[in-house]
């Protein structure tokens, strides 16, 4: 069979899939899919890590070997501060912009490095929305007990209650510095259902929101003349020999050159670890999400938690070549789109967590019913034209103009062909032990964003990749 | 496990190989790359210029020119797959000026872009800016709205808008159309939109503590009590 026939199976079957309602999982089921299909539970990718406050617990080998290198720093240099700060902020993305705005609407000195380009991130590139509980017929209370069952029930408590009541006015902040929100006609918020949640919840900026929001967050930073060091990574975290942070050591990536901040705070907002390729995975992460907070971190003592759990999202590209392991937004799944397997069946509910919906298509595939690249990938269909067909045409180009442009740039017309898709490594769940002031247990160490452990349980929720 | 519904792959997969040229210098690349894996493929330490990889964030504006085709063109390498012929190199870092301002004290944005961006009606008419968008604005015609006020509309347009900065060195009016853009997006939601009256609400409830008693509630639950409530959501 050649993927042309193979895609008109998916334009036969739509009609009668239509008529067809998937039935939601039970627990057991849920807990007996992933525990045989999600590549959080492949025991061969795991080893103990052999020293430092996580000594004895597993994670990935690609983690452990981070965590146990050796510094870069050559052990005569004697750190000479270049720069001296209130705060100095790690990263430039979503988190990184967030903290250096607020400490320095706050008074504070503050500078931010970050080791591409200010904005380069993830943050950037997310397309689905931002959960916040502002309709009427919703509460932080729902919020918060959706994302706990999306966590498995493993989310800390009082991160993710701070999270829930904090959303709508983070999501006032943002209005109120320019973003762009849809509205309904009642000039209030429109919200999206996301995957995994009870409520509508979902604010967006068409497919764009992570755009709009970081290319209002720059622009604000650049407004304020916060000072930039771009094109520098913070190689090493210095501290007062009693565990407390001190500042920085970066390395200037134009000249090598190493670069010393000393900070009464640090700020550690870096992002996550998808470039690490996990198990050999594609990922949708930007070229910097290399894990740099939970090593930085690690060394100056500060302990790591659920780093035994990664965010596999269902919907990576598989076709054409260039888009393998770039993101197709959930989108399209939250408004009612099919995933159909090579038989032309569905099979798993659209709208379950991420980790359920990934766990499925990885058995579709292991089990003979996937679909088959000319460059040996294996998928399942994502029915992108049942959006037109249900909903009125125009509701692809509408709902989803960056995903219409991605795939046109392939000659891929996702309004008239499905596309096929596999699981991509999208989000580290885990991440540096905070408190819910973002303090880590090393004094003066701070994280923010995805670095940060603890809010998101076992698997992140839709929409709740928060900025605090 | 084999079936019939998988694709038979039974030999492994040689690639096509295409002569391109990277900054001036000729290298043979698998065909179908993106002209970001051609630049990794060819060794270089790509560090400016690699950004999301998703077509996103602008990192990684390009200028290339197809086999015996004069026309310089402009992508993202990132989305943009290599063709046997072609000649690519990276935008450099432009020094475009961006204007400083305090959105929430300006009280007149649409007359101020005049003071911010003093060039922007200077606009002759070239469509440069238009052509050079790799994102398909019609960038010209975005300065004209936002020069005659309409920031909903260049608010609407410059959406997809990523900020890589093309549209700027083909100015002959040394205008900046993706700033002035994106300040007329800024003032567009600061100063020309509704304020969503339920967010307010809903912060003011959660001021208020409406949502005490369920807090009560909720975190006092054990384990399997919230799992239980979880559980019966729809």
């Amino acid at each position: 069979m050649d993927l042309i026939a193979e895609q008109n199976l998916v334009h036969k079957t739509r009609d009668a899939r239509r008529a067809q309602t998937m039935p939601k999982l039970s627990p057991a089921e849920r807990d007996t899919l992933i525990k045989k299909y999600h590549p959080d539970h492949r025991a061969h990718a795991y080893r103990p890590i052999k020293f430092g406050p996580n000594a004895g617990e597993l994670t990935v080998t690609e983690v452990a070997n981070l965590l146990e290198g050796d510094s870069p720093i050559p052990s005569d240099f004697v750190p000479k501060p270049e720069y001296s700060v209130d705060v100095l902020v790690v990263g430039g993305g979503g988190a990184g912009c967030a903290s250096a705005l607020h400490a320095h609407a706050q008074g504070a000195n503050v500078l931010l490095a970050t080791k591409l380009r200010l904005g380069d991130s993830n943050s950037v590139m997310a397309q689905g929305g931002m959960q916040i509980a502002v309709a009427p017929d919703d509460s932080p209370v729902q919020h918060f007990l959706d994302t706990l069952k999306g966590g498995h029930m493993k989310n800390d408590h009082q991160l993710l209650k701070v999270m829930v009541e904090e959303g709508p006015s983070i999501g006032k902040w943002l209005l109120e510095l320019g973003v762009l929100f849809d509205r309904d006609a009642d000039g209030n918020l429109h919200v999206k259902k996301g995957g995994g949640s009870s409520k509508a919840r979902l604010v967006t900026c068409s497919d764009y929101t992570g755009l709009e929001i970081m290319r209002v967050l720059k622009d604000e930073v650049l407004n304020q003349k916060i000072p930039l060091l771009e094109f520098a990574a913070v190689v090493e975290l210095l501290s007062d020999g009693k565990g407390a942070c001190t500042g920085a050591i970066l390395r200037d990536l134009d000249n090598n050159r190493l670069i010393v901040v000393a900070a009464k705070t640090v700020i550690l907002a870096t992002g996550g670890i998808g470039r690490l390729h996990i198990q050999g995975f594609p990922t949708s992460n930007h070229f910097g999400a290399t894990g740099d907070a939970l090593v930085l971190a690690y060394r100056l003592g500060a302990p790591l938690v659920q780093i035994d759990t990664f965010q596999y999202h269902p919907s990576g590209g598989i076709y054409p070549e260039q888009l393998v392991g770039a993101l197709v937004t959930e989108g399209i799944r939250s408004e009612g789109g099919h995933l159909v397997n090579g038989k032309g069946e569905r099979f798993v509910n659209e709208l379950d967590t991420r980790d359920v919906v990934s766990s499925s298509i990885i058995r579709e595939c292991e089990e003979g019913r996937g679909v088959r690249t000319a460059s040996g990938h294996v998928g399942v269909w994502l029915d992108t034209p049942l959006l037109d067909v249900e909903h009125g045409p125009g509701t692809l180009d509408k709902h989803f103009p960056a995903m219409v442009r991605q795939y046109e740039r392939y000659q891929v017309d996702i309004r008239k062909d499905p596309v096929l898709i596999y699981p991509t490594l999208h989000y580290q769940n885990g991440g540096v032990k905070i408190d819910t002031n973002g303090e880590t247990p090393a004094p003066n160490l701070f994280v923010a964003g995805e670095a940060s452990g603890g809010l998101h349980g076992r698997n992140r929720l839709m929409g709740n990749s928060s900025w605090i | 496990m084999k079936s019939q519904d998988v694709v038979e792959q039974d030999q492994a997969i040689q690639p096509q190989m295409v002569s391109v040229e990277i900054e001036g210098k000729r290298y043979q690349v698998p065909a179908g790359i993106t002209l970001m894996k051609a630049l990794w493929y060819t060794g270089k330490n790509v560090i400016r210029g690699a950004g999301c990889l998703g077509g996103f964030c602008g990192a990684c504006a390009t200028y290339y020119r197809t086999k015996d085709d004069p026309k310089v063109k402009t992508c993202l390498a990132c989305s943009k797959a290599v063709e046997d012929g072609m000649s690519f190199s990276f935008m450099p870092a432009f020094p475009a000026r961006k204007a400083s301002y305090d959105l929430i004290q300006l009280k007149d944005p649409k007359q101020d872009l005049f003071e911010l961006y003093p060039e922007a009606p200077l606009c002759r008419n070239c469509n440069a800016c238009t052509e050079a968008c790799p994102q398909s604005i019609d960038v010209r015609e975005g300065v004209w709205k936002a020069v005659f006020g309409d920031f909903k509309a260049v608010s609407e347009m410059f959406m997809d808008c990523v900020m890589c900065g093309m549209c700027t060195p083909v100015c002959i009016a040394d205008i900046a159309p993706n700033l002035v853009a994106l300040y007329a997006s800024r003032a567009q939601g600061v100063h020309f939109t509704d304020k969503p009256e339920g967010l307010d609400t809903r912060i003011q409830e959660i001021t208020d503590g409406k949502f005490n008693q369920d807090w009560d509630r909720v975190m006092k639950l054990s384990d399997e009590e919230l799992q239980n409530t979880t559980a019966a959501a729809k």
